[in-house]
């Protein structure tokens, strides 16, 4: 493996509008998509990924904004740099699990050169971003030139490497709708160095109505063969007053649900029983931001 | 395989090239512009030793197609020094000894110099965690961050604005 250089030959191409992208999608074989390139090049250099032609989406404007959508929501295109999301005021204000979730992320250069696009279309398990899209009811909208469609994050990931995306389609924007008041978020993950990849994260959104759970989401990462949404852990905490009992309870049914592997980070077992930690320490700070008291 | 004409500004210099849709950015400024300063180190944006300046933002020019470049600023270690005269971080990085090897240093210094320019006056904890993708075997990082606060610290004695750096 020489990563000096990339050893593969492809075409490039990079379409100045959404129409022109979906037309190459549409009539050329094998393309993949540039928006930072810090998975697509690490991949070519090291795993000799097949591709015959790279389309580079950087010259498509509506995919590089960021605009905050009526009722304070948040639609990010998908070729928005996550240095430029994690530095938006409404971010750390709003979708504070997120902003952790991007600050946790690699290095500045590399978050001056990846994008939230890419780290979800890459649908990688350990995807930090996952988690907090997810739990925020984030929307994925894919494009092709047979038209829209919008799929829930939840819905979006399929298996490793593998999402819903097909490949006459293009992720363009995700869209975060408001976030209600007395919500509190928590992502937490953990890797022996801040910038890892994680050994296994967690994220949880919590909307308070007096001491009860108004509503609950919560999702975990390098803890499946995808990034998976926690939806009968997280429904069934609804309506329930929120205590650390609750919370002991919660977190043991999650280390029985979720089905982590052995690799080179850490071992199966180890990830079901740091899940408990981290997300009891999420829920309890999650209760806490969201104005509640914890029993 | 496609080639291509793109233009580049380096060092404040405008240079038109014809690059192979798989050639880098590092290799392109290394091979054909013979600026030796960013290294390749991981070649998979691991290490930071690629590091160079897009506008005033660091990136990792060994994972960059040139292609992908076109356009685009970039300054590496060679261009922030100007008439002859080190800039701020780097005299401060001499006079903090911030330099064992010297493998690291064109990325470190170029790394330092993103970090003034976002944030004038971080500490060191913040110094600390910009350094996160930048990797020194030699030093242990100490003289570095010393540097850091020194290079911010004459700045704003100096009341200099960024474009001085």
């Amino acid at each position: 493996m020489n990563t000096m250089i990339i050893e593969q030959e492809f075409e490039y191409v990079k379409p100045g509008s959404l129409f022109e992208a979906l037309d190459i999608l549409a009539q050329t074989n094998n393309v993949k998509i540039y928006a930072g390139g810090t998975d697509l090049i690490v991949k070519l250099k090291t795993s000799g990924i097949n591709m015959d032609a790279m389309m580079d989406i950087n010259g498509i404007p509506e995919l590089s904004e960021l605009t905050a959508s009526g009722g304070n929501g948040l639609v990010i295109g998908s070729a928005v740099k996550l240095s430029r999301i994690e530095k938006h005021p409404a971010v750390k204000s709003n979708y504070s699990a997120l902003f952790e979730a991007l600050m946790s992320m690699a290095s500045v250069s590399v978050r001056n050169m990846g994008t939230l696009g890419g780290n979800l279309a890459n649908a990688s398990p350990a995807a930090d971003t996952a988690g907090p899209v997810i739990c925020y009811k984030g929307i994925l909208e894919l494009m092709s030139r047979s038209g829209i469609r919008e799929v829930p994050a939840e819905d979006f990931f399929i298996s490793s490497g593998v999402s819903a995306i097909r490949p006459d389609e293009l992720l363009t924007r995700i869209k975060l709708p408001a976030v209600n008041k007395n919500t509190g978020a928590k992502f937490i993950k953990t890797g022996r160095v801040k910038s890892d990849i994680a050994k296994v994260s967690f994220t949880v959104v919590i909307e308070r109505e007096g001491s009860k759970i108004k509503s609950c989401r919560a999702a975990a990462g390098s803890a499946a063969a995808k990034p998976v949404y926690l939806r009968t852990v997280s429904e069934s905490l609804k309506g329930r007053i929120m205590t650390r009992e609750l919370i002991t309870e919660t977190v043991d049914r999650i280390a029985g649900i979720i089905e982590p592997i052995d690799d080179q980070r850490t071992t199966a077992e180890y990830r079901k029983e740091l899940i408990k930690v981290i997300a009891a320490d999420a829920f309890s700070k999650a209760w806490s931001l969201s104005g509640g008291k914890l029993i | 395989m496609s080639v291509h004409d793109i233009t580049l500004t380096v060092n404040g210099r405008k240079v038109r090239l014809t690059v192979k849709s798989n050639e880098l950015l590092l290799n392109v400024l290394r091979d054909r512009l013979l600026l030796t300063g960013a290294k390749y180190g991981c070649g998979i944006g691991e290490c930071g030793a690629c590091t160079v300046l897009h506008g005033r933002e660091c990136v990792l020019s060994c994972f960059i197609p040139a292609v992908c470049a076109d356009g685009w600023e970039i300054t590496t270690a060679e261009g922030l020094s100007k008439d002859g005269k080190l800039s701020v971080v780097q005299q401060a990085y001499v006079d903090k000894a911030a330099i064992q090897c010297g493998f690291c240093t064109p990325g470190m210094v170029i790394a330092s110099t993103a970090l003034l320019y976002e944030n004038p006056e971080p500490d060191e904890a913040e110094i600390k965690d910009y350094f996160r993708g930048n990797y020194c075997r030699c030093t242990g990082y100490a003289a570095m961050i010393e540097a850091v606060k020194v290079a911010a610290m004459r700045m704003k004695e100096r009341g200099c604005d960024d474009e001085e750096l």
